[in-house]
Protein backbone atom coordinates (compact mmCIF):
# COMPACT_ATOMS: atom_id res chain seq x y z
CA UNK A 1 0.00 0.00 0.00
CA UNK A 2 2.96 2.27 0.66
CA UNK A 3 4.28 2.29 -2.84
CA UNK A 4 1.94 4.27 -5.03
CA UNK A 5 3.64 5.42 -8.18
CA UNK A 6 0.47 7.01 -9.48
CA UNK A 7 0.52 10.77 -9.19
CA UNK A 8 4.12 10.81 -7.97
CA UNK A 9 6.72 12.93 -9.70
CA UNK A 10 10.01 11.30 -10.68
CA UNK A 11 12.65 14.04 -10.90
CA UNK A 12 14.95 13.69 -13.91
CA UNK A 13 16.20 15.85 -16.73
CA UNK A 14 14.75 14.68 -20.00
CA UNK A 15 13.03 15.87 -23.14
CA UNK A 16 9.71 14.62 -21.78
CA UNK A 17 10.19 16.34 -18.41
CA UNK A 18 10.96 19.66 -20.05
CA UNK A 19 8.05 19.55 -22.49
CA UNK A 20 5.27 22.09 -22.02
CA UNK A 21 2.58 20.52 -19.78
CA UNK A 22 -0.19 21.93 -22.00
CA UNK A 23 1.17 19.99 -24.95
CA UNK A 24 1.59 16.91 -22.80
CA UNK A 25 -2.07 17.11 -21.75
CA UNK A 26 -3.28 17.59 -25.33
CA UNK A 27 -1.09 14.74 -26.56
CA UNK A 28 -2.40 12.53 -23.77
CA UNK A 29 -6.02 13.18 -24.78
CA UNK A 30 -5.13 12.53 -28.43
CA UNK A 31 -3.36 9.34 -27.39
CA UNK A 32 -6.29 8.06 -25.30
CA UNK A 33 -8.70 8.62 -28.20
CA UNK A 34 -6.31 6.90 -30.57
CA UNK A 35 -5.99 3.86 -28.31
CA UNK A 36 -9.75 3.36 -28.66
CA UNK A 37 -9.37 3.30 -32.45
CA UNK A 38 -6.73 0.55 -32.30
CA UNK A 39 -8.21 -2.59 -33.73
CA UNK A 40 -5.59 -4.96 -35.06
CA UNK A 41 -2.62 -6.53 -33.31
CA UNK A 42 -0.44 -4.56 -35.68
CA UNK A 43 -1.90 -1.23 -34.53
CA UNK A 44 -1.55 -2.25 -30.87
CA UNK A 45 2.08 -3.13 -31.49
CA UNK A 46 2.56 0.15 -33.32
CA UNK A 47 1.18 2.15 -30.35
CA UNK A 48 3.15 0.13 -27.80
CA UNK A 49 6.33 0.88 -29.72
CA UNK A 50 5.75 4.62 -29.37
CA UNK A 51 4.77 4.31 -25.72
CA UNK A 52 8.06 2.51 -25.08
CA UNK A 53 9.99 5.17 -26.99
CA UNK A 54 8.31 7.86 -24.86
CA UNK A 55 9.22 6.02 -21.64
CA UNK A 56 12.83 5.64 -22.80
CA UNK A 57 12.99 9.32 -23.72
CA UNK A 58 11.65 10.28 -20.29
CA UNK A 59 14.58 8.52 -18.54
CA UNK A 60 12.19 7.15 -15.92
CA UNK A 61 13.14 3.54 -15.03
CA UNK A 62 10.78 1.37 -17.05
CA UNK A 63 9.96 -0.75 -13.97
CA UNK A 64 8.68 2.37 -12.20
CA UNK A 65 6.18 2.90 -15.02
CA UNK A 66 5.18 -0.75 -15.19
CA UNK A 67 4.47 -0.73 -11.44
CA UNK A 68 1.39 1.37 -12.16
CA UNK A 69 -0.07 -1.71 -13.85
CA UNK A 70 -0.21 -3.39 -10.45
CA UNK A 71 -3.11 -1.13 -9.54
CA UNK A 72 -5.28 -2.50 -12.33
CA UNK A 73 -4.08 -6.09 -12.30
CA UNK A 74 -7.32 -7.38 -10.76
CA UNK A 75 -9.51 -5.57 -13.26
CA UNK A 76 -7.17 -6.65 -16.03
CA UNK A 77 -7.32 -10.35 -15.20
CA UNK A 78 -11.04 -10.26 -14.42
CA UNK A 79 -12.10 -8.55 -17.66
CA UNK A 80 -9.86 -10.57 -19.94
CA UNK A 81 -11.02 -13.89 -18.46
CA UNK A 82 -14.68 -12.86 -18.73
CA UNK A 83 -14.16 -11.67 -22.29
CA UNK A 84 -12.54 -14.99 -23.19
CA UNK A 85 -15.21 -17.30 -21.75
CA UNK A 86 -18.30 -15.30 -22.71
CA UNK A 87 -17.28 -14.32 -26.23
CA UNK A 88 -19.73 -15.77 -28.72
CA UNK A 89 -19.12 -16.30 -32.39
CA UNK A 90 -21.99 -17.88 -34.33
CA UNK A 91 -19.94 -18.50 -37.44
CA UNK A 92 -17.12 -20.49 -35.85
CA UNK A 93 -16.79 -23.73 -33.93
CA UNK A 94 -15.68 -23.29 -30.30
CA UNK A 95 -12.22 -24.61 -29.40
CA UNK A 96 -13.55 -25.77 -26.04
CA UNK A 97 -16.74 -25.51 -24.02
CA UNK A 98 -17.88 -26.16 -20.46
CA UNK A 99 -21.56 -25.50 -19.88
CA UNK A 100 -22.20 -21.84 -20.55
CA UNK A 101 -18.50 -21.10 -21.20
CA UNK A 102 -17.23 -21.25 -24.76
CA UNK A 103 -13.77 -20.47 -25.94
CA UNK A 104 -13.35 -19.32 -29.52
CA UNK A 105 -10.16 -18.36 -31.30
CA UNK A 106 -11.60 -14.89 -31.95
CA UNK A 107 -12.57 -14.72 -28.26
CA UNK A 108 -8.97 -15.25 -27.25
CA UNK A 109 -7.89 -12.51 -29.68
CA UNK A 110 -10.55 -10.13 -28.37
CA UNK A 111 -9.53 -10.81 -24.75
CA UNK A 112 -5.86 -10.16 -25.47
CA UNK A 113 -6.76 -6.93 -27.29
CA UNK A 114 -8.93 -5.81 -24.36
CA UNK A 115 -6.15 -6.40 -21.83
CA UNK A 116 -3.62 -4.74 -24.08
CA UNK A 117 -5.87 -1.71 -24.53
CA UNK A 118 -6.32 -1.36 -20.75
CA UNK A 119 -2.57 -1.47 -20.22
CA UNK A 120 -1.99 1.18 -22.88
CA UNK A 121 -4.67 3.35 -21.27
CA UNK A 122 -2.89 3.25 -17.90
CA UNK A 123 0.73 3.56 -19.03
CA UNK A 124 0.68 6.99 -20.68
CA UNK A 125 -1.16 8.85 -17.88
CA UNK A 126 1.44 7.35 -15.53
CA UNK A 127 4.23 8.71 -17.72
CA UNK A 128 2.53 12.11 -17.57
CA UNK A 129 2.36 12.23 -13.77
CA UNK A 130 5.88 10.81 -13.40
CA UNK A 131 7.35 13.49 -15.66
CA UNK A 132 5.31 16.55 -14.66
CA UNK A 133 5.03 18.15 -11.22
CA UNK A 134 1.54 18.77 -9.87
CA UNK A 135 2.21 22.49 -10.23
CA UNK A 136 2.98 22.05 -13.92
CA UNK A 137 -0.14 19.94 -14.47
CA UNK A 138 -2.20 22.45 -12.54
CA UNK A 139 -0.80 25.37 -14.57
CA UNK A 140 -1.24 23.45 -17.82
CA UNK A 141 -4.84 22.56 -17.08
CA UNK A 142 -5.61 26.10 -15.97
CA UNK A 143 -4.14 27.49 -19.16
CA UNK A 144 -5.99 25.00 -21.39
CA UNK A 145 -9.30 25.70 -19.68
CA UNK A 146 -8.90 29.50 -19.76
CA UNK A 147 -11.56 29.91 -22.50
CA UNK A 148 -14.12 28.56 -20.01
CA UNK A 149 -13.57 31.63 -17.81
CA UNK A 150 -15.95 33.45 -20.15
CA UNK A 151 -18.68 31.17 -18.78
CA UNK A 152 -17.59 32.01 -15.19
CA UNK A 153 -16.26 28.50 -14.75
CA UNK A 154 -13.88 28.44 -11.71
CA UNK A 155 -10.80 27.38 -13.71
CA UNK A 156 -8.15 28.42 -11.18
CA UNK A 157 -9.96 26.80 -8.26
CA UNK A 158 -10.43 23.53 -10.15
CA UNK A 159 -6.74 23.38 -11.07
CA UNK A 160 -5.72 24.14 -7.46
CA UNK A 161 -8.05 21.47 -6.08
CA UNK A 162 -6.54 18.95 -8.45
CA UNK A 163 -3.00 19.86 -7.46
CA UNK A 164 -3.78 19.66 -3.71
CA UNK A 165 -5.53 16.33 -4.20
CA UNK A 166 -2.44 14.88 -5.91
CA UNK A 167 -0.25 16.22 -3.13
CA UNK A 168 -2.42 14.70 -0.41
CA UNK A 169 -2.51 11.13 -1.80
CA UNK A 170 0.70 10.00 -0.03
CA UNK A 171 -0.27 11.80 3.21
CA UNK A 172 -3.65 10.08 3.32
CA UNK A 173 -2.12 6.68 2.65
CA UNK A 174 0.33 7.21 5.48
CA UNK A 175 -2.53 8.30 7.74
CA UNK A 176 -4.59 5.22 6.83
CA UNK A 177 -1.65 2.97 7.66
CA UNK A 178 -1.31 4.62 11.08
CA UNK A 179 -5.02 4.27 11.89
CA UNK A 180 -5.11 0.64 10.71
CA UNK A 181 -2.19 -0.16 13.00
CA UNK A 182 -3.78 1.69 15.91
CA UNK A 183 -7.06 -0.21 15.48
CA UNK A 184 -5.22 -3.50 15.02
CA UNK A 185 -3.45 -2.90 18.33
CA UNK A 186 -6.92 -2.70 19.89
CA UNK A 187 -7.94 -5.98 18.33
CA UNK A 188 -9.73 -4.96 15.12
CA UNK A 189 -10.37 -7.98 12.87
CA UNK A 190 -8.81 -6.88 9.58
CA UNK A 191 -7.49 -10.39 8.97
CA UNK A 192 -10.93 -11.99 9.22
CA UNK A 193 -11.90 -14.12 6.23
CA UNK A 194 -15.53 -13.14 6.53
CA UNK A 195 -16.02 -10.29 4.02
CA UNK A 196 -18.81 -8.71 6.10
CA UNK A 197 -16.58 -8.59 9.17
CA UNK A 198 -13.84 -7.13 7.01
CA UNK A 199 -16.09 -4.34 5.74
CA UNK A 200 -17.30 -3.68 9.27
CA UNK A 201 -13.71 -3.45 10.48
CA UNK A 202 -13.09 -0.66 7.96
CA UNK A 203 -15.63 1.66 9.61
CA UNK A 204 -13.38 2.50 12.60
CA UNK A 205 -10.68 3.29 10.04
CA UNK A 206 -12.76 5.48 7.75
CA UNK A 207 -14.29 7.68 10.45
CA UNK A 208 -10.98 8.82 12.01
CA UNK A 209 -9.61 9.23 8.49
CA UNK A 210 -12.51 11.56 7.65
CA UNK A 211 -12.09 13.57 10.83
CA UNK A 212 -8.36 13.95 10.36
CA UNK A 213 -8.83 14.92 6.70
CA UNK A 214 -11.06 17.78 7.74
CA UNK A 215 -8.56 18.89 10.38
CA UNK A 216 -5.80 18.70 7.80
CA UNK A 217 -7.85 20.75 5.33
CA UNK A 218 -8.46 23.36 8.02
CA UNK A 219 -4.77 23.65 8.84
CA UNK A 220 -3.82 23.83 5.17
CA UNK A 221 -6.39 26.58 4.61
CA UNK A 222 -4.95 28.56 7.54
CA UNK A 223 -1.42 28.12 6.19
CA UNK A 224 -2.54 29.26 2.72
CA UNK A 225 -4.35 32.29 4.16
CA UNK A 226 -1.25 33.16 6.18
CA UNK A 227 0.79 33.08 2.98
CA UNK A 228 -1.35 35.78 1.41
CA UNK A 229 -3.50 33.50 -0.75
CA UNK A 230 -6.63 35.22 -2.08
CA UNK A 231 -7.61 33.18 -5.10
CA UNK A 232 -6.57 33.86 -8.68
CA UNK A 233 -6.76 37.61 -8.12
CA UNK A 234 -3.42 39.28 -8.81
CA UNK A 235 -1.54 35.99 -8.71
CA UNK A 236 1.55 35.46 -10.86
CA UNK A 237 3.65 32.38 -11.59
CA UNK A 238 7.32 31.67 -11.04
CA UNK A 239 7.51 29.22 -13.91
CA UNK A 240 5.79 30.68 -16.93
CA UNK A 241 4.63 28.12 -19.46
CA UNK A 242 6.44 28.56 -22.76
CA UNK A 243 5.73 26.49 -25.83
CA UNK A 244 8.94 25.43 -27.55
CA UNK A 245 9.45 24.39 -31.15
CA UNK A 246 10.03 20.80 -29.99
CA UNK A 247 6.57 20.79 -28.33
CA UNK A 248 4.93 21.52 -31.68
CA UNK A 249 7.04 18.81 -33.32
CA UNK A 250 5.95 16.29 -30.67
CA UNK A 251 2.29 17.24 -31.14
CA UNK A 252 2.55 16.91 -34.94
CA UNK A 253 4.29 13.58 -34.50
CA UNK A 254 1.44 12.21 -32.36
CA UNK A 255 -1.12 13.58 -34.83
CA UNK A 256 0.71 11.58 -37.50
CA UNK A 257 0.47 8.44 -35.34
CA UNK A 258 -3.27 9.00 -34.94
CA UNK A 259 -3.66 9.30 -38.70
CA UNK A 260 -1.65 6.09 -39.18
CA UNK A 261 -3.89 4.22 -36.74
CA UNK A 262 -7.02 5.52 -38.47
CA UNK A 263 -5.59 4.36 -41.80
CA UNK A 264 -4.85 0.92 -40.42
CA UNK A 265 -8.34 0.80 -39.00
CA UNK A 266 -10.45 2.03 -41.91
CA UNK A 267 -8.18 1.35 -44.90
CA UNK A 268 -9.86 4.18 -46.88
CA UNK A 269 -7.99 3.43 -50.11
CA UNK A 270 -8.41 -0.32 -49.88
CA UNK A 271 -4.65 -0.99 -49.85
CA UNK A 272 -3.95 -4.69 -49.89
CA UNK A 273 -1.00 -4.66 -47.45
CA UNK A 274 -3.16 -3.06 -44.75
CA UNK A 275 -5.86 -5.67 -45.25
CA UNK A 276 -3.15 -8.33 -44.89
CA UNK A 277 -1.98 -7.13 -41.44
CA UNK A 278 -5.38 -6.31 -39.95
CA UNK A 279 -6.11 -9.26 -37.71
CA UNK B 1 4.16 53.34 17.46
CA UNK B 2 4.99 49.69 17.96
CA UNK B 3 5.00 47.30 15.02
CA UNK B 4 2.58 44.83 16.59
CA UNK B 5 0.28 45.91 19.36
CA UNK B 6 -2.31 44.00 21.40
CA UNK B 7 -4.70 46.31 23.26
CA UNK B 8 -6.86 44.57 25.89
CA UNK B 9 -7.56 41.64 23.58
CA UNK B 10 -10.25 39.18 24.67
CA UNK B 11 -11.06 36.04 22.74
CA UNK B 12 -13.26 33.07 23.51
CA UNK B 13 -14.45 30.09 21.50
CA UNK B 14 -16.97 27.31 21.90
CA UNK B 15 -15.27 24.18 23.16
CA UNK B 16 -16.12 20.53 22.70
CA UNK B 17 -18.87 20.46 25.37
CA UNK B 18 -20.71 23.54 24.07
CA UNK B 19 -19.21 25.64 26.83
CA UNK B 20 -17.56 28.96 26.16
CA UNK B 21 -13.82 28.82 26.72
CA UNK B 22 -12.09 32.12 27.29
CA UNK B 23 -8.74 31.71 25.59
CA UNK B 24 -7.39 35.22 26.12
CA UNK B 25 -8.26 37.63 28.92
CA UNK B 26 -7.42 41.28 28.43
CA UNK B 27 -4.04 40.71 26.83
CA UNK B 28 -1.88 43.74 26.11
CA UNK B 29 1.69 43.87 24.89
CA UNK B 30 3.65 45.23 21.97
CA UNK B 31 6.48 43.99 19.79
CA UNK B 32 9.03 46.20 18.04
CA UNK B 33 10.79 45.56 14.74
CA UNK B 34 13.84 43.31 15.06
CA UNK B 35 12.95 41.82 18.45
CA UNK B 36 13.43 38.14 19.29
CA UNK B 37 10.63 37.16 21.63
CA UNK B 38 9.76 33.82 23.15
CA UNK B 39 6.13 33.29 24.07
CA UNK B 40 5.88 30.48 26.60
CA UNK B 41 3.02 28.81 28.38
CA UNK B 42 1.72 25.31 28.98
CA UNK B 43 -0.97 23.61 26.88
CA UNK B 44 -4.24 25.53 26.87
CA UNK B 45 -2.66 28.79 27.96
CA UNK B 46 -3.83 30.51 24.76
CA UNK B 47 -0.54 30.58 22.87
CA UNK B 48 -1.83 29.33 19.52
CA UNK B 49 -4.93 31.52 19.68
CA UNK B 50 -2.60 34.46 20.14
CA UNK B 51 -0.62 33.53 17.01
CA UNK B 52 -3.81 33.34 14.96
CA UNK B 53 -4.93 36.73 16.23
CA UNK B 54 -1.67 38.35 15.07
CA UNK B 55 -2.30 37.93 11.33
CA UNK B 56 -6.07 38.12 11.36
CA UNK B 57 -6.91 34.41 11.04
CA UNK B 58 -8.98 35.17 14.14
CA UNK B 59 -10.30 38.57 15.20
CA UNK B 60 -10.63 39.62 18.85
CA UNK B 61 -14.06 39.67 20.57
CA UNK B 62 -13.09 42.96 22.17
CA UNK B 63 -9.98 45.08 22.20
CA UNK B 64 -7.85 45.32 19.07
CA UNK B 65 -4.76 43.97 17.37
CA UNK B 66 -2.80 46.61 15.46
CA UNK B 67 -0.15 45.77 12.90
CA UNK B 68 1.78 48.86 11.82
CA UNK B 69 -1.21 50.91 12.91
CA UNK B 70 -3.83 48.87 11.02
CA UNK B 71 -6.47 46.82 12.83
CA UNK B 72 -6.90 43.14 11.90
CA UNK B 73 -10.65 43.74 12.01
CA UNK B 74 -10.50 45.58 8.70
CA UNK B 75 -10.87 42.96 5.97
CA UNK B 76 -9.22 45.22 3.40
CA UNK B 77 -6.05 45.47 5.52
CA UNK B 78 -5.58 41.70 5.92
CA UNK B 79 -3.51 41.22 2.76
CA UNK B 80 -1.04 43.91 3.85
CA UNK B 81 -0.94 42.54 7.38
CA UNK B 82 -0.17 39.02 6.16
CA UNK B 83 2.59 40.42 3.96
CA UNK B 84 4.19 41.82 7.11
CA UNK B 85 3.56 38.92 9.48
CA UNK B 86 4.36 35.36 8.47
CA UNK B 87 3.25 32.36 10.54
CA UNK B 88 4.90 28.93 10.58
CA UNK B 89 2.64 26.25 12.05
CA UNK B 90 3.34 23.09 13.99
CA UNK B 91 2.83 20.36 11.41
CA UNK B 92 5.08 20.85 8.38
CA UNK B 93 3.06 18.32 6.32
CA UNK B 94 -0.08 20.40 6.56
CA UNK B 95 1.57 23.58 5.31
CA UNK B 96 2.78 22.31 1.95
CA UNK B 97 0.58 23.31 -0.94
CA UNK B 98 2.43 21.34 -3.56
CA UNK B 99 4.88 18.46 -3.87
CA UNK B 100 8.06 20.19 -5.07
CA UNK B 101 10.11 22.19 -2.55
CA UNK B 102 10.78 25.23 -4.73
CA UNK B 103 7.20 25.36 -6.05
CA UNK B 104 5.95 25.37 -2.49
CA UNK B 105 8.30 28.18 -1.46
CA UNK B 106 7.13 30.13 -4.53
CA UNK B 107 3.47 29.94 -3.43
CA UNK B 108 3.71 33.03 -1.19
CA UNK B 109 5.49 35.39 -3.61
CA UNK B 110 3.20 34.18 -6.42
CA UNK B 111 0.24 35.33 -4.33
CA UNK B 112 1.87 38.74 -3.98
CA UNK B 113 1.77 39.07 -7.76
CA UNK B 114 5.51 39.59 -8.25
CA UNK B 115 7.14 39.20 -11.69
CA UNK B 116 8.60 35.70 -12.33
CA UNK B 117 12.28 36.73 -12.16
CA UNK B 118 11.76 38.33 -8.77
CA UNK B 119 9.91 35.26 -7.47
CA UNK B 120 12.80 33.07 -8.63
CA UNK B 121 15.27 35.36 -6.83
CA UNK B 122 13.28 35.27 -3.59
CA UNK B 123 12.83 31.49 -3.71
CA UNK B 124 16.55 30.93 -4.23
CA UNK B 125 17.38 33.38 -1.46
CA UNK B 126 14.87 31.87 0.98
CA UNK B 127 16.09 28.33 0.34
CA UNK B 128 19.69 29.46 0.75
CA UNK B 129 18.86 31.21 4.04
CA UNK B 130 17.48 27.99 5.54
CA UNK B 131 20.21 25.86 3.95
CA UNK B 132 17.92 23.82 1.70
CA UNK B 133 19.16 24.90 -1.73
CA UNK B 134 20.28 21.42 -2.73
CA UNK B 135 16.79 20.03 -2.13
CA UNK B 136 15.05 22.66 -4.28
CA UNK B 137 13.65 20.20 -6.81
CA UNK B 138 12.95 17.24 -4.56
CA UNK B 139 9.65 16.19 -3.02
CA UNK B 140 9.06 16.99 0.67
CA UNK B 141 8.26 13.36 1.40
CA UNK B 142 11.93 12.44 1.18
CA UNK B 143 12.96 15.06 3.73
CA UNK B 144 13.33 14.75 7.50
CA UNK B 145 10.99 16.60 9.88
CA UNK B 146 13.55 19.36 10.54
CA UNK B 147 14.19 19.80 6.82
CA UNK B 148 10.45 19.97 6.06
CA UNK B 149 9.98 22.63 8.73
CA UNK B 150 12.91 24.59 7.27
CA UNK B 151 11.13 24.47 3.90
CA UNK B 152 7.99 25.78 5.61
CA UNK B 153 10.07 28.61 7.09
CA UNK B 154 11.50 29.35 3.63
CA UNK B 155 7.94 29.49 2.30
CA UNK B 156 7.10 32.22 4.80
CA UNK B 157 10.47 33.92 4.39
CA UNK B 158 9.98 34.31 0.62
CA UNK B 159 7.16 36.74 1.38
CA UNK B 160 9.80 38.83 3.24
CA UNK B 161 7.73 39.48 6.36
CA UNK B 162 8.93 41.90 9.01
CA UNK B 163 7.83 39.54 11.77
CA UNK B 164 7.85 35.77 11.73
CA UNK B 165 5.75 33.84 14.22
CA UNK B 166 6.67 30.22 14.86
CA UNK B 167 3.65 28.54 16.41
CA UNK B 168 5.22 25.56 18.17
CA UNK B 169 7.09 25.02 14.92
CA UNK B 170 9.52 22.66 16.63
CA UNK B 171 6.87 20.74 18.55
CA UNK B 172 6.89 17.70 16.26
CA UNK B 173 10.64 17.55 15.70
CA UNK B 174 13.40 15.50 17.30
CA UNK B 175 16.24 17.33 19.14
CA UNK B 176 18.33 17.55 15.95
CA UNK B 177 15.44 19.03 13.98
CA UNK B 178 14.74 21.48 16.80
CA UNK B 179 18.33 22.68 16.77
CA UNK B 180 18.30 23.06 12.95
CA UNK B 181 15.18 25.23 13.08
CA UNK B 182 16.36 27.29 16.05
CA UNK B 183 19.70 28.02 14.39
CA UNK B 184 17.98 29.17 11.20
CA UNK B 185 15.63 31.46 13.14
CA UNK B 186 18.44 32.97 15.21
CA UNK B 187 20.42 33.65 12.04
CA UNK B 188 17.45 35.35 10.35
CA UNK B 189 16.90 37.57 13.37
CA UNK B 190 20.57 38.51 13.54
CA UNK B 191 21.38 38.93 9.82
CA UNK B 192 18.10 40.09 8.32
CA UNK B 193 16.84 42.03 11.33
CA UNK B 194 13.58 40.11 11.16
CA UNK B 195 11.49 40.18 14.31
CA UNK B 196 10.67 36.70 15.65
CA UNK B 197 8.01 35.46 18.04
CA UNK B 198 8.80 31.92 19.02
CA UNK B 199 5.85 30.17 20.62
CA UNK B 200 7.08 27.16 22.54
CA UNK B 201 7.00 25.18 25.73
CA UNK B 202 10.62 24.06 25.42
CA UNK B 203 12.32 26.32 27.91
CA UNK B 204 15.75 25.72 26.37
CA UNK B 205 14.43 27.44 23.24
CA UNK B 206 12.94 30.28 25.22
CA UNK B 207 16.35 30.86 26.83
CA UNK B 208 17.70 31.77 23.37
CA UNK B 209 15.34 34.75 23.05
CA UNK B 210 16.03 38.33 24.14
CA UNK B 211 12.62 38.79 25.64
CA UNK B 212 10.23 36.30 27.22
CA UNK B 213 6.48 36.62 27.56
CA UNK B 214 4.83 34.11 29.89
CA UNK B 215 1.19 33.24 29.26
CA UNK B 216 -0.93 31.45 31.85
CA UNK B 217 -4.66 30.77 31.54
CA UNK B 218 -5.07 33.38 28.84
CA UNK B 219 -3.28 36.22 30.64
CA UNK B 220 0.23 37.62 30.35
CA UNK B 221 1.81 36.91 33.76
CA UNK B 222 5.36 38.01 33.01
CA UNK B 223 7.14 39.96 30.30
CA UNK B 224 10.84 40.69 30.46
CA UNK B 225 14.41 39.90 29.44
CA UNK B 226 16.63 37.00 30.43
CA UNK B 227 16.63 38.31 34.00
CA UNK B 228 13.24 36.55 34.35
CA UNK B 229 15.15 33.31 34.87
CA UNK B 230 16.50 34.60 38.16
CA UNK B 231 12.93 34.64 39.47
CA UNK B 232 11.97 31.07 38.58
CA UNK B 233 8.72 31.26 40.59
CA UNK B 234 7.10 33.03 37.62
CA UNK B 235 7.62 29.99 35.38
CA UNK B 236 6.69 27.45 38.02
CA UNK B 237 3.40 29.25 38.70
CA UNK B 238 2.59 29.03 34.97
CA UNK B 239 3.21 25.27 35.01
CA UNK B 240 6.49 25.46 33.12
CA UNK B 241 9.82 23.75 33.65
CA UNK B 242 13.00 25.76 33.91
CA UNK B 243 15.85 25.21 31.45
CA UNK B 244 18.13 22.38 32.56
CA UNK B 245 21.12 24.64 33.31
CA UNK B 246 19.04 27.09 35.29
CA UNK B 247 17.82 24.21 37.47
CA UNK B 248 21.36 22.89 37.86
CA UNK B 249 22.72 26.32 38.72
CA UNK B 250 19.97 26.80 41.29
CA UNK B 251 20.91 23.58 43.05
CA UNK B 252 24.59 24.63 43.03
CA UNK B 253 23.72 28.11 44.27
CA UNK B 254 21.61 26.59 47.04
CA UNK B 255 24.52 24.33 47.93
CA UNK B 256 26.76 27.33 48.37
CA UNK B 257 28.55 27.29 45.00
CA UNK B 258 27.73 30.58 43.30
CA UNK B 259 27.59 30.04 39.53
CA UNK B 260 25.18 32.88 38.83
CA UNK B 261 22.37 32.30 36.33
CA UNK B 262 23.74 30.57 33.22
CA UNK B 263 21.15 29.75 30.50
CA UNK B 264 23.08 27.56 28.07
CA UNK B 265 25.64 24.75 28.28
CA UNK B 266 28.40 27.17 27.24
CA UNK B 267 27.54 29.76 29.86
CA UNK B 268 27.27 27.05 32.49
CA UNK B 269 30.64 25.58 31.54
CA UNK B 270 32.20 29.03 31.62
CA UNK B 271 30.78 29.76 35.08
CA UNK B 272 31.99 26.42 36.45
CA UNK B 273 35.41 26.87 34.83
CA UNK B 274 35.71 30.32 36.42
CA UNK B 275 35.04 28.83 39.85
CA UNK B 276 37.45 25.94 39.50
CA UNK B 277 40.13 28.35 38.21
CA UNK B 278 39.77 30.27 41.49
CA UNK B 279 40.45 27.05 43.34
CA UNK B 280 36.79 26.44 44.04
CA UNK B 281 35.11 25.78 47.34
CA UNK B 282 34.98 22.24 48.58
Amino acid sequence: MRDVSMGQYYPASSFVHRADPRFKLVILILYLVTVFFCDSFFSFGFMTLFVLITILLSRVPILKVLKSLRLIIVILVFTTVLMMVFYSDATAKPLAEWGIFHIYLNGIYAAIKLGWRLMLLVLMPTVLTLTSTPTELCDGLESLLTPLKVLHFPVHELALIMSIALRLIPSLIEETDKIVNAQRARGAAFESRNPFKKIKAMIPVLIPLFVSSFRRADELADAMDSRCYRGAKGRTRMKKLKAKFSDFVALLFWCAITVCILFLNYNWFGWAFIAAISL
Amino acid sequence: MSFLQFNNVEYSYVGGDDELIQALKSVSFSIERGEFVALVGCNGSGKSTLARLCNGLLTPDSGEVLVDGKSTKEKSALFDIRKKIGVVFQNPDNQMVTTIVEDDVAFGPENLGLPPEQIRERVDWALRSVGMSEHATSGPFRLSGGQKQRVAIAGVLAIKPELMILDEATGMLDPNGRREVLDVVKKLNRDEGMAVIMITHFMEEAAAADRIIVLNNGSVVADGGKELFSTPEVFEAAGLDLPLYVRLARRLNDGGIGVGCPLTADEFAAAVAAISAKGGKK
